[in-house]
């Protein structure tokens, strides 16, 4: 399959306080990597530096072998941003727009597209994630799961090729966590290439192709998801699964 | 009507006379309004950018013109600078001095808090949407920015005109003064004229502060976030 992004010996440092130490990753088109790790493990941190929002030290990322980070040239990051769609924790609708404004708003205005054309999209895609009816209404007026359900609409209609979401659930009650992963499955089932960070074991287990533990800034183990659960190679992979199973029914 | 002194209002041109003074408070207020709002979404934006040593001044001046009293602003602007700097100022161009400089001030903070107030997550969204930084302040930013201020910024609006009634003290002949004159004028004609005339006189600056305020209170409900 075709590389769509490649990291390579990635270092981010705030300060001196070394976040990321010698990352390197390589993304397959139509795979989906699950990120799992311990808080402040560095995993967010790695998916923000992936689109740029987050500077780097040294190593580079590169998004079909052109490098994107470091990049000094704005016109080409943002460029770059169209092809790589991203939702995030929480609290990333636009609050002054109606969800389908939300929507429509980066396709019309950065990538240039009609109006109609992608207002008719923009429903579709509403519609699979059961929120046609809420097209008028405001972000304050949805739930949380509806929110992030809206936010991975908002990502799709840009036609990514490589999706990220950042522990899109954590921030949701539990009964809608749901929901938002149900979306999330549907995604992986046609084929999309997605880097999903998350908390959900369960589920990073019933998505992902790969599945990658970070900690202390390092990718400490990866492998296929029935492998990495069942029979962890290292002590700290071990280690940390056993802590998860407690808290995770 | 006698009684509470109304009746004064309807003698010779008395009730035209109080409109005209409140023509003039609301011709200081205007423009004061108009400067500071202009200065103050300049400075505001300067503000944000947190660069130290303007912070530094803009905090010195807020300072200042948080713990003066306006009146005293008023009396340096208007008696002190004629007398030491030779200036001839009118008592309308030294009014509208120190309310825009304190207009100037307080919406300078409102800008910059409304600003700051705006989440970083908002910035990075629509950054990772593949906008560019002119695209997230004309459709993110500033709207939010500005759904934020209005509220704000029409509190202020009506404070500054509730706080021309000081202006006469350096002379100028405003609604409150002209009221004063007319009940002087009527002392013994109508020893009553006090009250109706002040009575007048608020219900003036009621009209002319109540529709914004309740602007204000629309506006607030419809953009609730």
């Amino acid at each position: 399959m075709e590389e769509i992004l490649r990291v390579e010996h990635l270092h981010k440092k705030y300060d001196d306080l070394g976040v990321l130490e010698d990352v390197s990753l390589s993304v397959h088109k139509g795979e989906v990597i699950a990120i799992i790790g311990p808080s402040g493990c560095g995993k967010s941190t790695f998916l923000r530096c992936l689109n740029g929002l987050e500077d780097i030290q040294d190593g580079c990322v590169l998004l079909h072998d052109e490098v994107i980070n470091p990049c000094d040239d704005v016109k080409k990051l943002q460029k770059s941003r169209e092809k790589i769609g991203m939702v995030f924790q929480s609290y990333d609708l636009f609050p002054h727009k109606t969800i389908l404004q939300n929507v429509t708003l980066a396709p019309v205005k950065v990538q240039k597209r009609a109006k109609a054309e992608v207002e008719a999209e923009a429903m579709e895609l509403l519609t699979r994630v059961g929120l046609e009816s809420k097209k008028d209404n405001y972000p304050r007026q949805l739930s949380g799961g509806q929110k992030q359900r809206v936010a991975i609409v908002r990502a799709l209609i840009m036609h990514p090729e490589i999706l990220l979401l950042d522990e899109i659930t954590a921030a949701l009650d539990n009964e809608m966590v749901r929901e938002v992963l149900e979306v999330v499955l549907a995604l992986a089932k046609e084929g999309r290439t997605m880097i999903i960070v998350t908390h959900e074991l369960q589920f990073a287990r019933a998505v992902a192709d790969r599945v990658i533990f970070m900690d202390g800034g390092n990718i400490v183990e990866e492998g296929a998801p029935d492998e990495f659960f069942d029979n962890p190679r290292t002590e700290r992979t071990r280690k940390f699964l056993d802590n998860e199973s407690f808290t995770v029914k | 009507m006698e009684a509470l002194g109304f009746d004064v209002l309807l003698k010779g041109n008395n009730m035209l006379r109080l409109l005209q003074g409140l023509g003039v408070a609301l011709k200081i207020s205007l423009i004061s309004v108009l400067i500071s709002i202009g200065l103050g979404i300049v400075f505001g934006m300067l503000v944000s950018m947190k660069k130290p040593a303007i912070n530094a001044v803009f905090n010195v001046y807020l300072e200042i013109v948080r713990i003066m009293p306006q009146m005293v602003l008023l009396f340096i602007v208007y008696f002190g600078t004629t007398k030491s700097l030779g200036l001839n100022l009118s008592a309308e161009a030294a009014s509208i001095i120190v309310f825009s400089f304190w207009g100037t001030a307080e919406m300078t903070d409102l800008v910059r808090s409304a600003i700051i107030s705006i989440p970083v997550i908002q910035y990075e969204s629509s950054a990772a949407l593949g906008m560019s930084r002119l695209q997230t302040q004309v459709h993110i930013i500033i709207p939010q920015t500005v759904r934020r201020l209005i509220p704000l910024s029409i509190n202020l609006i009506t404070r500054m005109i509730k706080t021309t009634s000081l202006v006469m003290m350096i002379g100028i002949v405003e609604v409150l003064k002209v009221g004063q004159q007319i009940i002087e004028a009527n002392r013994k004609a109508s020893p009553n004229a006090a009250f109706g005339i002040f009575a007048t006189v608020f219900i003036l600056y009621f009209i002319a502060c109540w529709p914004i305020s309740q602007l204000s209170k629309y506006l607030e409900n419809k953009w609730a976030n």
